[in-house]
């Protein structure tokens, strides 16, 4: 039998997974992480992008993190998303809007403030994109 | 005794709050509904979050953040949650007995408090009893949002780095059922190490990327700005909840006035009644 370990995911609106998985791979700030079961204690924060679970079957899922904190003890991993949501709810035609208005915005010169809040929402909706292109690659694949 | 038409003037007056108080209790009753689900619905976040402190304070740091030390105490900071509306029964009156009391046994100690208040009620409240207040914020609505809250609590965290207070607690309204909401005074900071996992004794620490004071900041101030996300949106659904229950005793007292006020307004007809039949009959005896 393969080692398996158990993961939450949940932001602050509400549960969005839960179950035991053979592996996840994350987006942390430092690069992708990709966790199996027995991994040392690690504490990290997230990058906007996507949550992938590998469930014992082989079948992955695909969740949309806008950032949040990943925690991890040997058997279990907890994220805990800023918001997250199921990658097959992700609408397109909102994320390139929001993309093409935070590209907008930072061209308008911003103050300060302003302009972190833009970098930061087209960082978000640039990783919401590739989620949604990257869902339909492996959905074509099929 | 009052005459028939006074009566009945009266009777209309307490129809008339009957209907208002019929129409709270039912507009409470949906919003208590709509607060439960957001309050259950980010139940999860801050159950998970306390999880993970709770990890975090048996790990055996190299780095320890403020938040998790335990300091000597000279100033304590308390952020009261209240509603925004009165007509909730007892609901923001039980809750502030509980909060002096807590003030008082602080003051008792020769230890000042520091008040952020949420809500209209508790800012009217603790403006008059000369509590020191640092922050505010009112008029929240039924669905606050996480944004509406950092601004207060900054203030109490920013004040917590500076070392003005060396505790802080909050004091929010504990959702148990419809019928029931406890106070509660919980404390935030310095953050308290619950049970311990016993998988967790031997000696063992996080790795930290990118570092351990930049993602220990982060993590902390997440977590207390979740408790209190978590405080006030029980707070809401404790306030309909009370609200729903008020509005109800209200309806049933004033239907029991209307029957009482009923009884007179006929004994009262009544009596004219007879009156004016003794009269008259007394009246065609002497012709």
């Amino acid at each position: 039998m393969s080692m398996t370990m158990h993961v939450d995911i949940v932001s602050a609106e509400s549960e969005i997974y839960s179950g035991t998985v053979e592996a996840v791979f994350a987006p942390a700030a430092e690069g992708e992480l990709g966790i199996m079961p027995r991994h040392a204690p690690l504490l990290t924060q997230l990058a906007p992008g996507e949550v992938r679970v590998r469930m014992p079957g082989g079948e992955e899922e695909f969740y949309f993190v806008s950032g949040g904190m990943i925690e991890i003890q040997p058997h279990t991993v907890t994220v805990l998303a800023d918001i997250a949501v199921r990658a097959k709810s992700l609408d397109e035609a909102a994320a390139r809007q929001a993309k093409e208005r935070a590209e907008q915005a930072m061209k308008d010169r911003l103050s300060d403030g302003e302009y972190a809040l833009a970098e930061a929402e087209l960082a978000q909706a640039a990783a919401q994109l590739q989620t949604i292109r990257r869902l339909r690659q492996r959905q074509g694949r099929r | 005794m009052a005459s028939g038409k006074e009566i009945r003037t009266q009777i209309g007056s307490v129809k008339n709050t009957q209907k208002i108080t019929r129409a709270m209790e039912m507009v409470a009753a949906s919003k208590m509904r709509k607060a439960q689900d957001r309050m259950v619905a980010s139940r999860p976040y801050a159950d998970k979050m306390r999880t993970v402190i709770s990890h975090l304070a048996h790990a055996h740091a190299e780095y320890k953040h403020s938040y998790l030390a335990d300091r000597e105490v000279k100033r304590v900071g308390m952020i009261i949650v209240s509603s925004d509306r009165g007509l909730c029964g007892g609901l923001n009156t039980n809750e502030f007995k509980v909060a002096l009391q807590t003030v008082k046994e602080w003051r008792d100690r020769n230890v000042e408090v520091d008040a952020c208040l949420i809500g209209q009620k508790s800012a009217g409240f603790f403006k008059r009893i000369g509590v020191n207040i640092v922050s505010q914020t009112t008029h929240l609505g039924d669905a606050p949002g996480l944004q509406d809250l950092i601004g207060a609590v900054k203030v109490m965290l920013e004040a917590f780095d500076e070392g003005k207070i060396d505790r802080l607690y909050i004091v929010f309204n504990e959702f148990v059922n419809t019928m029931m909401q406890k106070p509660t005074v919980e404390q935030l900071l310095p953050i308290r190490a619950g049970e311990l996992d016993p998988e967790l004794k031997h000696h063992w620490d996080y790795l930290y990327e990118p570092d351990a004071e930049q993602v220990l900041e982060q993590l902390l101030m997440r977590y207390v700005e979740s408790l209190v996300y978590q405080s006030v949106v029980e707070n809401i659904a404790c306030e309909q909840a009370a609200r729903m229950v008020a509005m109800k005793a209200a309806s049933d007292n004033a239907g029991s006035l209307i029957e009482e006020l009923q009884l007179a307004y006929n004994k009262a007809r009544q009596a004219a009644i007879t009156q004016e039949l003794s009269e008259i009959v007394a009246g065609a005896a002497a012709v």
